[in-house]
């Protein structure tokens, strides 16, 4: 809108180190008894795009919502800038796998519901929202309700949700899963677009391979049973990042061969361990390889 | 007010108008040939050759439409429709989300309410007859038993199937406790609510018009005004098999016109839900 709101409404470059330290998740006792997380240990460095990568089932979402504070760990610690995660807080912001935007709520109204929580409901807070509908092009879709917005559009209301609290970590679960191919690859760019321009800290759960590449920083990759980081890589491709450069990238190839292995290794071992996942894991590694072959 | 009508026109123009009015001409047109097959061709329809004609229920009617005692029926039915529903959701909604919300209010009102529920309403009349000091105060706090179970059930279920992840969303984003009631969990539970009303005031019709019928509809104010149900009564033991019918179809209009209120009070409330 204004173009005098744009200096004023740009977010500052936040703190935001999370440090995962020995933790374990375990539910129900006796025959129900379930280790979901065990002896996870990794670091969320601060201002860079951590993606975590691993197969459906192997306790991501766990994570999330211990990262999160919505459920407590059973034994480690979770410290962001050095102290303790005890609850859910406008420093770490999730956007979920399906939306969770407000159904009753224009998306004006869903992005100012966390400044209206909190009695800040002023100025400042609403020409940062209208700024954020501006950069996430939902201007003309601001009174209207989620139902009547697209999936992608979900998505980046959702995202703009979450910004104008200015959290120190955006942790995101799947936020794209269920968007059709073509709309996916736009919200990567948007995603990492939006990224660029901020350098926040954020941390990004997926399954897809190509998504994890072409957004992360440093990438994670999880081990299916035990929930555990079984490597991590560095994705040293220069940004900011766009899918044309993405495509012809021998850089990014490489990365994702070396990714794949570790996850086909994985998937291996899962496989001879009886593992549910297993059987996806391989099907997915075997697609992946023959896109890659032409 | 001129956007109202002006969709009205629209829809009197419309397929559906046509389809409708066709319905409700040929149900009335069958209705008068059954009624006077004996006089027109001599022979009787079976059941239907006993219930008065359209043409003559609708003199019956002209009839009183002058005669103040049968608006005083109406009057007298809403009235008690009105107030028994008005109590059941002023009363059943806080009860609702209070269950919903609390899971120590709900383990201790729950099995009470869930023992009383399946009680019909009916059953409650000679007891409230009793207990309550007037016939008409008996008469509505039978009605709102009628709204009020349902009222309850919906909001409650309303509530609690909430998704977790609009609680933490709002958690996360720095909600009171009282934030997260007002701003998620009743705007949530809002459509439940206007289920359980349109449910209920359904209920609250059938509900006072055997309660009329039971209680004698005020006997003390001498018959005169004892609402629809009564009225319906009244036209049977007189023999006015005509102005029986004429009561049914008034209690018809009359729910008709509470549920497209409430029906257009209902999206009005939850616009969010209607353009879909």
């Amino acid at each position: 809108m204004a173009s005098g709101t744009t200096t004023t409404a740009r977010p500052a470059v936040q703190a935001g180190e999370i440090v995962i330290d020995n933790v374990s998740k375990e539910y129900g006792t006796g025959t129900l008894y379930k280790s979901v997380v065990t002896d996870c240990s990794f670091t969320i460095e601060r201002g860079k795009l951590t993606v975590m990568i691993g197969p459906s089932g192997c306790g991501k979402s766990t994570l999330i919502r211990l990262l999160a504070g919505f459920e407590k760990p059973t034994s480690g610690t979770i410290l962001l800038n050095g102290k303790p995660v005890t609850g859910p807080g406008r420093d770490r912001l999730v956007v979920f796998q399906e939306t969770a935007l407000f159904p009753w709520m224009t998306t004006y109204d869903n992005i100012m519901y966390g400044p209206r929580a909190r009695g800040e409901d002023n100025e400042q807070a609403r020409s940062q929202a209208e700024f954020l509908l501006e950069k996430v092009g939902l201007r003309q879709f601001r009174d209207k309700y989620p139902t009547q917005l697209s999936g992608g559009m979900q998505r980046r209301a959702e995202l703009a949700r979450a910004m104008i609290n200015n959290p120190e970590v955006m942790i995101l679960d799947e936020p794209f899963r269920g968007l059709d191919e073509m709309s996916k690859e736009l919200m990567w760019e948007y995603y990492a677009k939006l990224y660029e321009e901020s350098r926040r800290t954020n941390f990004f759960v997926t399954t897809d391979i190509d998504e994890a590449i072409f957004l992360a920083d440093r990438l994670l990759i999880m081990s299916n049973i035990p929930t555990q980081v079984c490597a991590v890589m560095e994705v040293d491709l220069p940004r900011p990042r766009r899918l044309d450069d993405m495509v012809d990238s021998e850089r990014a190839n490489q990365i994702k061969m070396a990714a794949l292995s570790v996850l086909h290794r994985e998937a291996m071992k899962s496989f001879s361990g009886g593992s549910r996942a297993a059987s996806d894991f391989i099907d997915a590694y075997s697609k992946r390889m023959s896109k890659s072959d032409t | 007010m001129k956007k109202s009508s002006g969709s009205f026109w629209k829809w009197f123009g419309s397929r559906q108008a046509r389809r409708a009015i066709f319905s409700l001409v040929l149900f009335v047109l069958l209705w008068e040939l059954a009624s006077r097959s004996k006089a027109w061709f001599g022979v009787e329809t079976p059941w239907i050759g006993k219930i008065p004609a359209p043409s003559a229920v609708l003199l019956s009617w002209s009839g009183l439409v002058g005669d103040m005692s049968y608006w005083q029926s109406w009057v007298m039915s809403g009235m008690r429709v009105l107030s028994g529903f008005f109590a059941a959701m002023i009363i059943g909604i806080p009860l609702g989300l209070a269950m919903a919300v609390s899971r120590t209010f709900h383990g201790v009102a729950f099995p009470t309410f869930e023992v009383l529920r399946p009680i019909p309403p009916l059953a409650w009349v000679p007891a409230s007859i009793i207990f309550w000091p007037t016939q008409e105060m008996s008469i509505a706090f039978v009605t709102f038993l009628g709204a009020f179970y349902t009222v309850v059930i919906n909001v409650v279920g309303g509530a609690r199937s909430i998704d977790v992840r609009y609680f933490q969303a709002a958690q996360a984003m720095g909600s009171s406790q009282w934030d997260i009631f007002r701003r998620v969990v009743f705007p949530a539970a809002l459509p439940s609510i206007v289920v359980g009303a349109a449910v209920g005031m359904g209920i609250t019709w059938e509900v006072v018009v055997a309660a009329e019928m039971i209680s004698g509809g005020g006997s003390q104010s001498g018959g005169a005004g004892g609402g629809l149900g009564f009225f319906i009564w009244n036209s049977y033991l007189g023999g006015s098999y005509e102005q029986i019918v004429v009561g049914m179809i008034s209690i018809g209009i009359a729910g008709f016109i509470c549920s497209e209120a409430l029906r257009h009070f209902g999206s009005y409330l939850t616009p969010w839900l209607k353009r879909r």
